[in-house]
């Protein structure tokens, strides 16, 4: 089975062929903004750190935006440095040029400003545009496919239908030989046993349980309820009465199959295959962008409530567990998963209807947020304080 | 006039959920499981869409389960066909607010 994609240097293949305007650091965000709304093509990641902050935490956003910038969606990079941040930008430039992509940097102190970094930052842009436009899709393997999954603005819907259609697309790619992560380390809790015993080995299992005590004891750390957090106040309108509640109707959409292994938030996938989890909180700015970092191509994102949200260059399906939804918000929503509900689908058809969707927007169909462009909230996870 | 459908994950379940609009105090459901058995009961509360309701007594402390698993305990006597929802069921997980939490 083939998707028609964008072979890349590094052997991985991407379902959209961007130029990414990479700010280093939140203080370049403007100039990378500026860049992005002059050269079509182009995205950029408008993020809040990679400055005052504890040296683990500026390795991570380091380390997440090389990630981004591999992701196969990504053909080549422009960097917008301030000059004076805490990341590392000269490490970014070398890792991804390292990875065989076309990567350039700027730096807005140095060239003299703003307007100076702007204008420099198009020109490069533009070229860098130009040399991604002449590359052609072609077929390959589904195996080459990295789908990540998550559900936001979940209500009772969700874990009885989008999450279902979500378990059964996982499942069907790790047998074509995909990739498939998970991630929203918050929701396991109350359920991670089930996942634990899905575990590959004595080692996943631990990890499984190690992460969700490490994400349960931050919650606690204020030392309230973590009830509002999670579940939100949307959720519980929704009916889910509590995190447990919740969880076990989220993992759900990690199918049936063995977990290989845990993923720290800015790795991304190299050569994994099958089903992995990603360790990320549930907020759609962190997990998307954790996701995106990946190397995913795509994202199958449930919903009950109605999120409306994608990401700037991982497309996002979403698909909607709750009829009601889904007549209110059809426009955002790009697959009904309330029909299960109503009784009218079994999770199968509308699982095969989610597929072949997929594999239409892994060769080039725009999803509902991309094509509005609906993508501009998106952030890095970072452990520690800003200081 | 047929009756809105409750419907009950697992055989371990004492909650059931109703995908149904505007379910009112006193209103009759019928209660189904995945087998396909079923059961007619009165619901007790207005139940908005998704929520769910006891498919048997439940005694304040006594776990409350979903998927055949626990979502929590209940904090308050809960008969058959009563709402369930945060009013008398809490969660055991994430619980900073308990000195000694699980």
């Amino acid at each position: 089975m083939n998707f028609m994609g964008y072979k890349r240097p590094d052997g991985k293949v991407g379902a959209r062929n961007y130029t990414a305007i990479i700010p280093s650091v939140t203080c370049a965000n403007d100039v990378a903004n500026a860049i992005c709304h002059q050269v079509q093509g182009t995205i950029t990641y408008q993020h809040h750190q990679g400055c005052c902050q504890l040296p683990p935490d500026l390795d991570r956003v380091t380390d997440t935006l090389i990630s981004l910038a591999l992701s196969p969606n990504i053909c080549n990079a422009l960097i917008c440095s301030l000059g004076c941040e805490g990341t590392d930008y000269e490490r970014m430039v070398k890792e991804i040029a390292a990875s065989g992509k076309h990567v350039e940097i700027i730096h807005i102190q140095e060239l003299g400003g703003v307007s100076k970094a702007i204008q420099q930052g198009t020109d490069i842009a533009r070229r860098l545009i130009i040399e991604a436009s002449g590359l052609q899709r072609e077929p390959v393997d589904i195996s080459n496919v990295i789908m990540s999954i998550k559900c936001g603005a979940s209500d009772t819907t969700s874990g009885m239908a989008s999450n279902c259609v979500i378990g059964y697309i996982a499942d069907k790619l790790v047998d074509l030989g995909a990739t498939v992560i998970f991630g929203e380390t918050t929701e396991f809790i109350g359920g991670e046993h089930l996942l634990a015993r899905r575990g590959i080995n004595e080692e996943v299992s631990k990890k499984v349980y190690e992460i969700v005590e490490k994400m349960e004891t931050r919650a606690k750390s204020l030392g309230c309820d973590m009830r509002k957090g999670q579940p939100t106040p949307g959720n519980i309108a929704g009916g889910l009465s509590s995190i447990e509640e919740k969880s076990l109707g989220a993992i759900v959409k990690s199918g049936t199959k063995p977990i290989q292994g845990v993923l720290e938030y800015p790795e991304h996938v190299t050569n994994q295959k099958g089903l992995w989890i990603k360790d990320t909180p549930g907020r759609e700015p962190e997990i998307l962008t954790g996701m995106a970092a990946t190397g995913a191509q795509c994202m199958m994102f449930s919903t009950g409530r109605g999120a409306p949200q994608g990401f700037p260059s991982m497309p996002v399906i979403k698909i909607c567990g709750n009829p009601n939804t889904y007549e209110r918000m059809s426009e955002d929503m790009d697959l009904n998963a309330g029909l299960i509900i109503k009784g009218e689908k079994t999770i199968e058809q509308v699982g095969e209807e989610a597929f072949a969707k997929l594999l239409r927007v892994l060769s080039g169909e725009m999803t509902k947020n991309e094509a509005i462009r609906y993508f501009s909230a998106i952030d890095i996870h970072v452990l520690g304080p800003v200081i | 006039m047929e009756l809105k459908l409750a419907l009950k994950v697992s055989n371990l379940d004492n909650v059931a959920t109703i995908f149904a609009n505007d379910i009112k105090d006193g209103d009759k459901v019928e209660i189904r499981d995945k087998k396909g058995q079923s059961e007619t009961v009165t619901v007790k509360g207005n139940v908005p869409y998704g929520h769910k309701i006891a498919t048997k007594d439940i005694h304040v402390g006594e776990d409350i389960n979903k998927y055949g698993e626990e979502i929590g305990i209940a904090t308050k006597e809960i008969v058959k066909g009563e709402y369930v929802h945060v009013q008398n069921l809490d969660s055991k997980r994430g619980r900073g607010d308990w000195k000694e939490a699980k």
